[in-house]
């Protein structure tokens, strides 16, 4: 409450010699914001205000959510995101703030794919997200699986929804569908891509997969969702509905809008009677460097103790010959080092110029066509689960869930 | 009709185009194209969202009842802003000192901190599904103690191409909106108040022109009726026949309540479904839907088919609420039989409802779900016969009749665009915005000042080209002459068939600016200025439209064109000065001022008579 006024209370706004009446709503960078009968929000100093009327708190109904017992159950575990996001009124921006249910209300047809289990675990953006709250995913995921659900929601803001999906998809491994799912733009506009997203990643946990995927959209038109392998996607746009791209592979499915019809790929893995397994050690002394020129040794020094540092070279996998002794340092004091690239797309191979063959000579590791990304999570998952340096590096070496592929196929 | 006996009120909300370099949240041109130039298309569904105090907008609600598929048309002059695929950029500070400018010209007072609205629209102009606002200023002065309520900027929404398909070129431009008070009370009061308007906005010369590029909703309503706003009035000719329209469409629909309160009229609330009743008809409609309902609408009989505003009924109300549910329209006893519908199966229809002649029967057919949607609408139409007049936004059809389009909006629809930061408005920067001189007053200075009759300085004063011709006078240029080559000379040219829309402003200053140096005659502007739009450079036009002759060299030609026809001279005696004046004109190709050419020819032709 400020000065006697707050949100929701009646007020009279006075500037110069017009007077309105308005819905007083928050204050803001030193601006009383008031809603206008009309709908229309001002910005005006506080002593412009006086009050008129206390508001009358109305506790928002709750509607129950009727589910219908004969379909299939899935569980969403919520860790916010903009597939849930509402209007923040202390700093006026979207934030993540509705638990399960409401996505429930907000998208009803969902409830003529399954019946749901909600677990609210966070509400935090994407941004906020830390290798610790993966390990209480996949904690949450595998025990809803052991429960017996069908499939697992797990939505989660855009921003690092691909680490999200890759460390969940080294620490788990399920025999049951595992989807994570956003929203680029958000819940609270009519255009929103959360309900075709959400509805399709509904179908993408009923449907015949047995691993974590990502669901988003296809194209910028509302058309189709893709199905990603959780260690092969990434965010490739800041803001387009279609920002999520399987790279190197093919994706490993589809499902149409509004018909939620599932195609699914060969090389999907399948959904199994198994149990489910978890693995969920996980070591963030790790870190991912992106060479640029002009990067200097010294500045190396900063990972001095990191039990693993991914690289994202250039082209084929290289930093600048002034780099390598300070990685062959790190390398002799214990630390795991990893070669990727940032092109994205494509092998590492440093076999064919001097600095490579310096890079394998000093020690680094050849991350084959793994992103980056992914390339730090499988360091931080391998070094969770041993403390042996070498055990670690040939772990690191093995492909464990389809993270890299020995093939280059054309056209991708 | 005596309005005032009447109680009509009317406000008015004029829309204007502001030309911008750039539109509103993105550095996309503010350029119309054709359908025909797009690059791509693609496509969207839209559904309601909550405003954030939890509700739901009424009018967006309506909109909702028939999930709709929307198409849109994209260029390579629109961006992922207009996509909704990217989040706005900041608020398009021109466009915000124009508006300003707008509100100082009404003497307003301004908002101290500008907050952008979304204001929720999902029928399918804005790929987001709402359309961006933010309030500026409060209470402008008007003419005749009008007064405006209200001054916005908007961004325009996306033009229809059809259907449900839209051409992203608009969306995104930015315009003003000024809402008067409801201070008018003749049809004629909100014409000339909607002309003083425009004409106040045209004089920032800050506003786009043509057709489409300023629109007029307005808000109606008389004694005992409801608030009708009726949107986009293209034509100001149009804007008091909406009126009288809508007068007599609520004296009309109040009048049928009065008769439906005598006759104890009265709303069946359930659909029956009569599918069998029509099982065997020659109605292919009907035949065809896998369901018929009927609503019966007791003591209603006769009164569904009344005109109440030419070419509308209450019947047609009732087809335009029927419509949201995606039904094609309906039918009722009123108009029966007829479109297939035989006497027999209207007669069926009573008996198998106990309905009776002084009740209507209103059918609807569909599948089960647009039929049972579309009947809903028609019995809470009906309802609200029974009350009055529904508060609706209506829109307008060519002749000055409306329809229905959804119910009045209400501050549901609004919610804040939290991706554009507030922008707080200083009073010092406010206060020294310059105002504009009203054309109004220019008509008058350019009567005044340079002699211009009254008639034509009006009319280049309400021209789209009066501060070139500001620009032309004050470079010395002949008023009359600018004058004359921006309203008549460029119409003609247009009408010959040059396409004068490649005639730049600096082209239009050059040619005019050579007359005023001497280095052609002001008959030589026609032949120029269409030179210059073949894509002749000014040079050139010169050369070969007003080649330049010296006194010596024009004497020679008019001596030789005079003795050439010197029986025709002998014959006419001075009258032969003006026939001979074109023929001179044509051999010296307007490079030389017709004075000149007068002077010596008078002088030519004396000589040959005193011989």
């Amino acid at each position: 409450m400020k000065g006697g006024i707050s949100s929701g209370d009646t007020v009279l706004s006075r500037i110069g010699r017009t007077e309105r009446t308005g819905t007083f709503i928050t204050e803001r960078d030193g601006m009383a914001i008031v809603k206008l009968s009309s709908g229309y929000n001002i910005g005006l100093p506080r002593d412009h205000l006086s009050l008129l009327a206390r508001s009358e708190a109305v506790p928002a109904p709750l509607i129950s959510v009727a589910q219908d017992d004969s379909l299939p159950d899935l569980s969403i575990v919520s860790t916010g995101g903009t597939i849930a996001s509402r209007i923040d009124y202390r700093t006026g921006a979207v934030t993540s703030q509705f638990d399960a249910d409401d996505i429930l209300r907000a998208i009803p047809g969902l409830r003529g794919i399954a019946r749901f289990q909600a677990r609210k675990l966070y509400t935090l953006l994407s941004e906020n997200m830390t290798p610790a709250i993966w390990t209480e995913l996949a904690r949450a995921v595998f025990e809803e699986i052991k429960k017996g659900s069908t499939g697992v929601i797990v939505t989660h803001g855009t921003d690092t929804m691909a680490y999200s999906a890759a460390a969940l998809s080294f620490m788990l491994d399920t025999p049951v569908p595992v989807v994570f799912v956003g929203s680029q733009r958000s819940a609270d506009r009519p255009s929103s891509d959360n309900t075709q997203n959400a509805l399709c990643s509904a179908r993408a946990a009923v449907s015949d997969l047995g691993e974590v995927v990502v669901v988003m959209h296809a194209t910028t038109s509302d058309d189709r969702c893709s199905i990603h392998r959780g260690t092969r996607v990434r965010k490739m746009h800041s803001s387009r509905r279609d920002a999520f791209q399987s790279i190197g592979v093919p994706p490993l499915g589809s499902i149409k809008y509004p018909s939620l019809e599932v195609t699914l790929s060969d090389h999907a893995r399948r959904r199994r009677e198994d149990e489910p397994c978890l693995k969920d050690g996980i070591d963030d002394h790790c870190a991912l460097v992106c060479f640029h020129p002009g990067m200097k040794p010294t500045g190396l020094e900063l990972y001095s103790g990191y039990r693993g540092i991914v690289i994202a070279g250039t082209g084929l996998g290289h930093v600048s010959s002034e780099l390598v002794t300070a990685f062959r340092d790190l390398i002799e004091d214990g630390t795991v080092v990893v070669m990727t690239t940032q092109c994205l797309h494509g092998r590492v191979c440093d076999r064919v110029y001097d600095t490579g063959r310096d890079l394998i000579r000093a020690g680094v590791i050849e991350g084959e066509d793994m992103l980056p990304e992914t390339a730090l999570v499988k360091l931080m998952y391998v070094l969770g689960n041993t403390a042996d340096r070498d055990e670690a590096v040939e772990m690191f070496r093995h492909e464990l869930r389809g993270e890299y592929t020995r093939r280059s196929v054309n056209g991708l | 009709m005596d309005y005032e006996a009447l109680g009509l009120v009317a406000g008015i909300e004029i829309h204007q185009q502001l030309n911008t370099r750039e539109k509103m949240f993105c550095a996309c041109p503010t350029l119309l194209r054709k359908f025909d130039e797009r690059n791509g298309e693609f496509f969207r569904y839209l559904r309601a969202t909550e405003s954030e105090l939890g509700e739901i907008d009424l009018a967006a609600k309506e909109e909702m009842k028939h999930e709709r598929l929307f198409t849109y048309y994209t260029y390579d002059t629109t961006c992922l802003v207009e996509y909704d695929e990217e989040p706005p950029g900041p608020l398009n500070a021109e466009a915000l000192e124009i508006c300003c400018t707008i509100a100082r010209m009404f003497s307003m007072t301004p908002v101290p901190q500008i907050h952008t609205m979304r204001k929720l629209v999902i029928d399918g102009s804005n790929t987001s599904g709402f359309q961006r606002t933010a309030l500026v200023a409060f209470d402008g002065e008007l003419p005749n103690a009008g007064t405006i309520e209200t001054l916005c900027l908007e961004e325009e929404a996306a033009q229809r191409a059809e259907g449900h398909t839209f051409s992203l070129d608009r969306l995104g431009i930015p315009l003003v909106e000024i809402t008067t008070s409801p201070c008018m009370r003749t049809p004629e009061e909100v014409e000339a108040m909607a002309r003083y308007i425009g004409m106040a906005l045209r004089s920032t010369g800050r506003v786009k022109r043509g057709l489409g590029t300023i629109r007029q909703d307005v808000n109606i309503s008389i004694r005992d009726g409801a608030r009708v706003e009726i949107k986009g009035v293209q034509e100001l000719d149009l804007i008091a026949e909406v009126v009288r329209r809508e007068v007599e469409r609520q004296k009309n629909l109040l009048s049928l309540r009065e008769e439906l309160r005598e006759r104890k009229g009265a709303v069946k609330s359930e659909p029956a479904d009569v599918t069998r009743v029509f099982s065997k008809t020659g109605s292919s409609i009907l035949k065809k839907a896998p369901c018929v309902l009927a609503v019966v609408l007791e003591g209603f009989g006769g009164l569904v088919g009344r005109e109440i505003q030419p070419g509308r009924r209450l019947g047609s109300e009732f087809s335009d609420y029927a419509k949201k549910c995606g039904v094609g329209g309906i039918f009722h006893t009123d108009e029966l039989p007829a479109y297939g519908i035989t006497a027999e199966e209207v007669e069926k229809l009573r008996v198998s409802l106990s309905a009776g002649a002084s009740d209507c029967i209103v059918l609807v057919a569909a599948d089960p779900a647009k039929a049972s949607c579309a009947a809903r609408q028609v019995i809470s139409r009906a309802e609200k016969a029974l009350q009055g007049i529904p508060e609706e936004t209506r829109r307008m059809l060519e002749d000055g009749s409306t329809a229905y389009m959804r119910p009045l909006p209400g501050a549901a629809r609004m919610y804040p665009e939290t991706d554009v930061f507030p922008i707080t408005i200083s009073d010092d920067w406010y206060g020294r915005l310059p105002l504009p001189e009203l054309l109004s007053a220019k008509a008058e200075r350019f009567s005044r000042e340079m002699g211009l009759d009254p008639a034509l300085a009006s009319q280049i004063a309400s021209s789209e080209q009066v501060f070139l011709f500001e620009q032309a006078a004050a470079s010395g240029i002949p008023p009359l002459l600018a004058a004359r080559t921006l309203l008549a000379t460029l119409k003609e040219l247009s009408r010959a068939g040059t396409d004068v829309s490649v005639i730049s402003d600096e082209d239009i200053m050059a040619v005019l600016s050579a007359v005023r140096d001497g280095k052609a005659a002001k008959e030589a502007v026609p032949a120029m200025l269409d030179a210059l739009a073949q894509g002749r450079t000014l040079d050139q036009a010169l050369s070969t439209c007003a080649p330049s002759l010296s006194r010596e060299e024009l004497e020679k030609i008019i001596r030789k064109i005079v003795e050439e026809r010197r029986s025709f001279v002998v014959s006419r005696g001075k009258g032969a000065v003006g026939p001979l004046m074109g023929v001179v004109m044509a051999e010296v190709r307007g490079s030389v001022d017709g004075k000149l050419v007068s002077e010596i020819l008078s002088k030519e032709i004396a000589r040959v008579l005193g011989k």
